[in-house]
């Protein structure tokens, strides 16, 4: 049900422009206006979400250790120690490097089955293993489209479009490595939503949306390179226009609807991303149990809304139990002193005042 | 209400079978053994935090405050405020479902509530439905859900069926920590005056009293008397317990855990503490009102967990120590390693931890000033400094369970395994997707192991309890060591229930029972009366018989 809505607003969406640019002939509404509009709202979005995250702090250091701890010198950590309970910066940097790169975390996934009254746990990589085809292959992709907005195309752009399609295929143009993983890295992940009982269970439409919509602009892309040909020549006027901000619409030259319904779903997708769970992107940049030292106890980390509690003293427990702790032989500290009143706060402590308010 | 045996315990449960309604249609049943008693008032009061008086969870109408819903608004906003890590835990989840099957409550009731991702999404679809624009405007295909009353009751459920051991953390690509929304969720239920009576009632004992379980000074100091007597009784080596209790200018504070010093079978591993400081003669001392290590407050709030350890750097200061040693508990280290150099720091008034035995200074805890007592024996037994006897352990094949919070809190691996293999000849691992960093939870953590529950937590732990199985019978594995007073408080019913015939205790009691004193008679028991294989050949002549308690 989520994903057949999904899927008809993924319809609607490829719909428009074909009837925009189609019946109506709004092409510099599809070609110039949108993709400039929701690239800015990427941009403006993004900025927002990052500042958002950025003002609330991080009061406490809670790094989620999967390594052993430095601590005595004798006591030898592995690289993978070091990478999984980082002490230094450095050893931090390297974790999150392993892990938005090669998505460390993901790759440690088992499976576990009850059968009858034992679990069972097996290696569970396929997950790891479509996340890293699609996710890597689309940032191939991306970059491999660079060569649409750069003239003359930087060598390294172009060493890049080389690798990537040294299959060559009997007919011209060859084929692109990343375009046939990126379709199957993107099946799975769609596949696994609806076969897997539990992560279809948990799915909600807003997980089958960015799917079925990159699903989209793949399968446009791949279209318009291997059969709806499009006219090249035009579309990168287009493109270099919209990148110089000098943006026009060939004249004369039919670009063809599968190029405007390629760059709409690219738009929407760009609009989509700060409002969605797409943002992982940027979010995972900022997790606090991955981006932080486990050196808690040699490295002080100061909260910046710490405020003082009430606490019981010595002095208070004393009293109430000093009779008890003669007669037990217990010392009595006979210096000790009532404390004077010291200023607290509290979230919850009926009458009592709130903390001051966070400074960000 | 009975238990049903451990055979049928687990039939209802299918790992992959869903519900056929969405969940968020799915109504909060409180099952019953499921769930834990409401505090009393009174407990609240005396501590001055909000109740709702005198109810229970299965009551029909909760007797939540007029204005519960705009409570609920204002301190998830705040939260979000405080905590970038609640904000952006909130925001990033893709629900890839790798968490899934990580969670022990999740493999042992088969309720997809228990799925960390559905965890958290009984507050994300709040979030959404009462703050998003896009979410009241797309509803449930965002994922998006109003504020009802069933969904307090939910929360109090599923938040108090997580033990904040952070398994699911492990596994997930952006590292959304379950126990972080746990804690904060607790907050917010705080607010509103729920709370559960086992989590708060300690609170209460710790605080005017100084421990969990409400030991008054004077029977602190029986109970200890009662150890070493018995320890005498055993070995012929008699310790003086007064300079372990208040002594000012002692070099070291040591903190015990309540649990230890309570009930079988932690008291063996408290025996094993102060054994430990008498062979050393260690300048160490102990505080009757710092005398829990522990922190129930943590399963509240961060503040009510502030407010308890307070006292340990307060008794520091007041017995003029050098600095302070911890023993071996769970969450007390996540609280001790992560949260006190926060809360209580700058901590300038003691000095940089050194081994008074070896000289070792203890680099890594500079600034803390605390130091685990595992990390102190290590160290002990690097540099030789104990003699001990690794065959009187010969009547035990042992396992070491990695307690959960210690292990992906502090990560603390090597030191326990590297003590445990010089005082004990026969030690095997558990399988290997079940120790170290992915290890399980003992089920009843986080305030958990009360009685009323008692279904909830003998589930909780049936993944621990299964990997024991396999090594008992595969190994004959018979005794379980572990880092955590609870683990040593629940596991006794957990593997009596699973895998009966596995005796449980702390890393401290093997420690005590291997080392070798002088002058000690000869004894054909360990310290906890079990028989040993080889008996103990002491200054008295060696007896075939050996004497008995």
């Amino acid at each position: 049900m989520n994903a057949l809505i999904s899927f008809i607003i993924f319809g609607i969406l490829v719909g428009i422009p074909w009837f925009g640019v189609g019946v109506l002939g709004l092409d510099s509404l599809f070609g110039i206006v949108i993709p400039y509009v929701c690239f800015l709202v990427f941009v403006i979005g993004l900025i927002y979400r990052i500042v958002c995250w950025a003002k609330s702090p991080v009061p406490y250091k809670i790094p989620t250790t999967c390594g052993q701890q430095k601590s005595l010198p004798w006591i030898k950590r592995s690289l993978r120690d070091r990478l999984e309970s980082p002490f230094t910066t450095w050893e931090v940097v390297l974790r999150m490097f392993f892990e938005i790169v090669f998505f460390r975390s993901l790759f440690r996934n088992l499976r576990a089955d009850l059968q009858g009254k034992r679990l069972i746990y097996g290696s569970a990589k396929w997950l790891w293993l479509g996340a890293i085809l699609f996710h890597w292959s689309f940032f191939i992709i991306l970059l491999r489209h660079i060569r649409l907005f750069t003239n003359p195309v930087p060598e390294i752009i172009q060493g890049l479009d080389y690798l990537d399609s040294f299959i060559q295929s009997l007919g011209v143009p060859p084929i692109y490595i990343t375009d046939i993983l990126i379709l199957a890295g993107l099946t799975f992940l769609l596949l696994r939503r609806f076969i897997d009982s539990k992560v279809s269970y948990l799915s909600y439409g807003s997980d089958f949306f960015p799917l079925f919509l990159i699903l989209g602009i793949v399968i446009t892309g791949i279209l318009m390179r291997y059969s709806l040909k499009v006219d090249l020549y035009a579309v990168k006027q287009l493109t270099l226009g919209l990148a110089t901000l000098n943006p026009t619409i060939p004249e004369g030259a039919k670009i063809g609807s599968i190029f405007y319904i390629h760059l709409f779903l690219v738009s929407s997708l760009a609009a989509y991303f700060p409002f969605s769970k797409l943002v992982h992107m940027v979010g995972v940049f900022f997790s606090p149990t991955r981006n932080m030292a486990n050196n808690n106890r040699a490295v002080r980390h100061v909260n910046p809304w710490e405020y003082p509690v009430k606490h019981y003293t010595y002095y208070e427990y004393q009293e109430r139990f000093k009779d008890k702790m003669i007669e037990a032989g217990i010392p009595i500290d006979e210096e000790v002193q009532p404390e004077e009143e010291h200023e607290w706060y509290s979230l919850y402590m009926i009458g009592s005042k709130l903390p001051p308010k966070i400074k960000s | 209400m009975s238990l049903p045996k451990p055979d049928e315990l687990l039939t209802d449960v299918d790992l992959h079978k869903t519900p056929e309604e969405n969940w968020m249609d799915i109504k909060p049943e409180l099952k019953r053994g499921m769930y834990c008693g409401i505090v009393e008032p009174h407990t609240m009061e005396d501590l001055g935090l909000p109740n709702l008086g005198k109810w229970q969870a299965y009551d029909e109408k909760w007797p939540l405050p007029e204005n519960w819903k705009e409570i609920v608004r204002k301190e998830i906003l705040r939260r979000m405020e405080m905590h970038r890590s609640f904000k952006l835990f909130m925001d990033i989840c893709v629900r890839c479902g790798a968490c899934a099957d990580k969670c022990h409550f999740f493999l042992s009731t088969g309720d997809p509530k228990n799925m960390p991702v559905l965890r958290a999404e009984l507050i994300r679809s709040i979030i959404k439905g009462e703050f998003s624009t896009f979410g009241k405007l797309l509803g449930r295909f965002a994922g998006a859900r109003q504020l009802t009353e069933d969904v307090i009751k939910e929360w109090f459920y599923y938040f108090y069926q997580c033990t904040e051991c952070r398994r699911c953390s492990v596994f997930c690509p952006y590292g959304i920590d379950t126990a972080e929304i746990t804690i904060i969720m607790r907050e917010i239920l705080h607010k509103l005056g729920i709370a559960i009576d086992w989590a708060m009632k300690p609170v209460q004992n710790c605080y005017y009293i100084g421990n969990h379980v409400g030991v008054p000074p004077q029977s602190f100091k029986e109970n200890l008397e009662f150890l070493t007597w018995e320890f005498e009784d055993i070995t012929g080596i008699h310790i003086d317990l007064d300079k372990y209790i208040n002594r000012k200018g002692a070099e070291i504070l040591f903190v015990p855990l309540s649990g230890d010093y309570f009930a079988d079978p932690g008291i063996y591993t408290m025996l094993g503490y102060i054994v430990l400081f008498h062979y050393l003669d260690l300048d160490v001392t102990m505080s009757t009102f710092a005398s829990e290590g522990g922190n129930f407050g943590f399963f509240n709030s961060l503040e009510m967990a502030k407010r308890l350890h307070a006292k340990i750097y307060e008794e520091a200061k007041r017995l003029k120590v050098k600095w302070i040693l911890g023993g071996e508990c769970g969450h007390m280290w996540r609280v001790w390693h992560q949260y006190h150099n926060t809360w209580f720091g700058p901590i300038d008034f003691l000095e940089v931890p050194k081994s008074p035995i070896t000289g070792t200074v203890f680099e890594h805890a500079k600034s803390n000033k605390i130091v685990h007592i595992v990390e102190f024996t290590a160290d002990l037994i690097a540099h030789g400094k104990l003699k001990l006897d690794p065959s009187r352990n010969d009547h035990l094949i042992v396992t070491y369970h990695d307690s959960c919070n210690p292990s992906r809190a502090l990560g603390i691996f090597e030191e326990p395994r590297f003590v445990i293999k010089h005082v004990c000849n026969n030690f095997v691992e558990m399988p290997e997707n079940t120790i170290r960093e992915k290890t399980f939870c003992c089920g009843s953590g986080s305030g958990l192991n009360a009685g009323e529950n008692l279904e909830l937590r003998q589930r909780g732990g049936f993944p621990r309890a299964n990997t024991v199985e396999y090594v008992h019978k595969k190994y004959g594995v018979n005794q379980l060591v572990c880092i955590c007073a609870i683990d040593r408080a629940v596991f006794p019913t957990l593997l009596e229930y699973w895998v009966p015939g596995v005796d449980v205790g702390g890393v401290h009691e093997l420690v005590a029972n291997a080392l070798v004193f002088e002058g000690e008679k000869s004894r054909t028991e360990d310290l906890r009366r079990r028989p040993l294989k080889h008996p103990v050949k002491g200054v008295d002549q060696p007896t075939e018989e050996g004497e008995e308690g």
